[in-house]
């Protein structure tokens, strides 16, 4: 903060000054394009959602559909709040007779998630990952339980939604079309 | 011009001479007619206000405001007042009932009685007395009464704090108020509200251009002293939610509540509507002495340039609003008592030398 050591007029003076910079400044707001979203009016038309934006956790597959984890639970050991619970179980090679970790269930419980991406940190396998899917909600808390390994993730509810949807345009907003 | 006399006195013939009615029915049906025109003008332009501030507030704040409730969020303020009526009303337990009754009221007479010395257009002012400016400011400090009574009333700290900070910043805003009010009438030389508008009509007349310097300044101090009266905008330390929770309506719910925010956007729309009628022409149009340009001016109705002027007052005290941050109770008394005080009066010294020599316009 500068000094005050102004005159009584001297203050005045920067005090109008100061007062014309704010004027200024919110008459040029109210001219910019506005950033609105009109949401659920422009979900399929308008609608940008950075791709790095955390809707929900997802397993990272090839292109085979195979997943690549390998149910060492440090995702679990990462969660806060544990909202990850992995179940595993122990299967014989039958070629080389070694007993290795199987994956059986990878239980992910949106309805806990604080979406703090430490489990994705964690991960030393690449094998989860965040997407900006957001429109999660459902009527039932049960149905927030997901099952990782189970499903085969294809893409949000809305199309393009991965890659962020529509170019980010603000001041486009779009009150009718659905 | 259209001069509104012509309509009010056929309506009186009507009553009296075709209907044959005495004294005392016509005058009352005059009066309970004016007075349903005034309330129900007061009603509407509450809502197209607040309306107006939604938006505007929005549109600072790089929002687009209220959307859902009909196109452009129009209903939205016809829902909320909907939801105030049928509100309860409830009062605390230890509040004082009369005066917490009676404050809302005090507050409402005072707008609605500032709010009836504004002129619509020619001919069509409902309180004209000789002494028109003069009572307006007296009217309006019937409102600091409701304000103070209403904290009092409340029992609650939090609500007298405010009611003190009210009262204190309203009777000392009165002052350059009415300072800058003397320096136009000293300028027009008459404090009746249909003198001072028929003064500013013709070409180049209005005050704020007819008395240049002297009126810009108190044209400007009278914005200041206006918002502060209105408990508005820098000045709403009254109110201060982010430490008096709501003030002195804190514990007011449904229409109590609804008067208050009523009284609020109404001193906004009085204060600019009187800013309007002593130093922008009131309804008197825009004439700038070129024959042709001045007749088509002329043909706008006056109730067209009334509101569409004090509007654009409106929108510059909203602008003022949505930019500064609060101020502090000892700032705003400095303000106005080292600043804003001395200002109006040597602003007063000054007017009274220019009439004095003819250097006006």
């Amino acid at each position: 903060m500068e000094d005050n050591n102004k005159s009584y007029f001297g203050e005045i003076g920067s005090a109008v000054k100061t007062l014309a910079i704010g004027m200024k400044t919110t008459l040029t707001e109210y001219f910019t394009k506005k950033s609105t979203e009109q949401y659920p009016e422009n979900r399929k038309t308008t609608l940008h959602v950075s791709a790095r934006h955390r809707g929900r956790l997802v397993f990272s597959r090839d292109e085979n559909q195979n997943y690549k984890c390998v149910g060492c639970t440090l995702c679990e050991k990462a969660c806060p709040n544990d909202s990850i619970k992995i179940l595993t179980e122990m299967v014989e090679d039958p070629e080389t007779g070694k007993k290795k970790r199987k994956l059986v269930d990878y239980q992910y419980d949106l309805g806990d998630c604080m979406f703090c991406e430490l489990c994705v940190n964690a991960c030393n396998f690449d094998a989860i990952h965040f997407t900006n899917d957001f429109e999660n909600s459902v009527f039932d808390r049960d149905k927030l339980v997901l099952h990782l390994d189970k499903e085969v993730y294809t893409g949000g509810s809305l199309p393009n939604l991965i890659d962020g949807g529509a170019p980010l345009e603000i001041g486009k907003f779009n009150t009718k079309t659905k | 011009m259209f001069d509104f006399s012509n309509v009010t006195i056929w309506f009186d013939a009507l009553l009296r001479q075709t209907l044959g009615l005495g004294d005392f029915w016509s005058i009352l049906i005059e009066c309970i007619l004016v007075g349903v025109l005034i309330l129900a003008g007061y009603a509407i332009l509450a809502i197209c206000l607040i309306f107006m501030e939604r938006k505007v507030c929005a549109y600072f704040q790089c929002r687009l405001g209220p959307m859902r409730v009909g196109p452009w969020g129009i209903f939205q303020v016809f829902a909320d007042v909907l939801k105030m009526l049928i509100k309860e009303i409830f009062t605390v337990d230890k509040a004082d009932k009369l005066l917490y009754f009676v404050a809302p009221f005090l507050v409402i007479i005072a707008s609605v009685g500032t709010f009836s010395f504004l002129p619509w257009n020619n001919g069509a002012e409902v309180l004209n007395f000789n002494v028109g400016v003069f009572l307006l400011t007296a009217v309006s400090s019937i409102g600091v009464v409701g304000i103070f009574l209403a904290g009092w009333a409340s029992n609650n700290k939090y609500s007298v704090v405010s009611a003190m900070r009210g009262a204190v910043q309203l009777i000392s805003y009165e002052m350059s108020l009415g300072l800058c009010l003397i320096t136009a009438v000293i300028l027009t030389g008459t404090m009746q509200v249909s003198g001072i508008v028929e003064a500013q009509v013709g070409p180049w007349n209005w005050l704020i251009f007819k008395g240049h310097v002297p009126a810009i300044i108190a044209f400007l101090v009278f914005l200041v002293a206006g918002n502060a009266e209105a408990n508005r905008g820098p000045f709403d330390l009254a109110e201060a939610e982010s430490e008096l929770t709501a003030g002195y309506h804190t514990e007011y719910s449904g229409m109590g509540f609804g008067f208050y925010y009523l009284a609020e956007y109404l001193n906004l729309f009085v204060v600019s509507g009187i800013a309007t009628t002593v130093f922008l022409g009131g309804w008197a149009p825009v004439n700038i002495g070129i024959e042709g340009f001045d007749g088509i001016m002329n043909l706008i109705p006056g109730i067209v340039w009334f509101l569409g002027k004090t509007f654009a007052v409106v929108w510059l005290l909203m602008w003022v609003r949505w930019t500064f941050p609060r101020l502090r109770i000892d700032q705003i008394l400095k303000l106005e008592w080292k600043y804003l005080m001395p200002l109006c009066l040597i602003n007063l010294v000054l007017m009274t030398i220019i009439v004095a020599f003819g250097w006006h316009f």
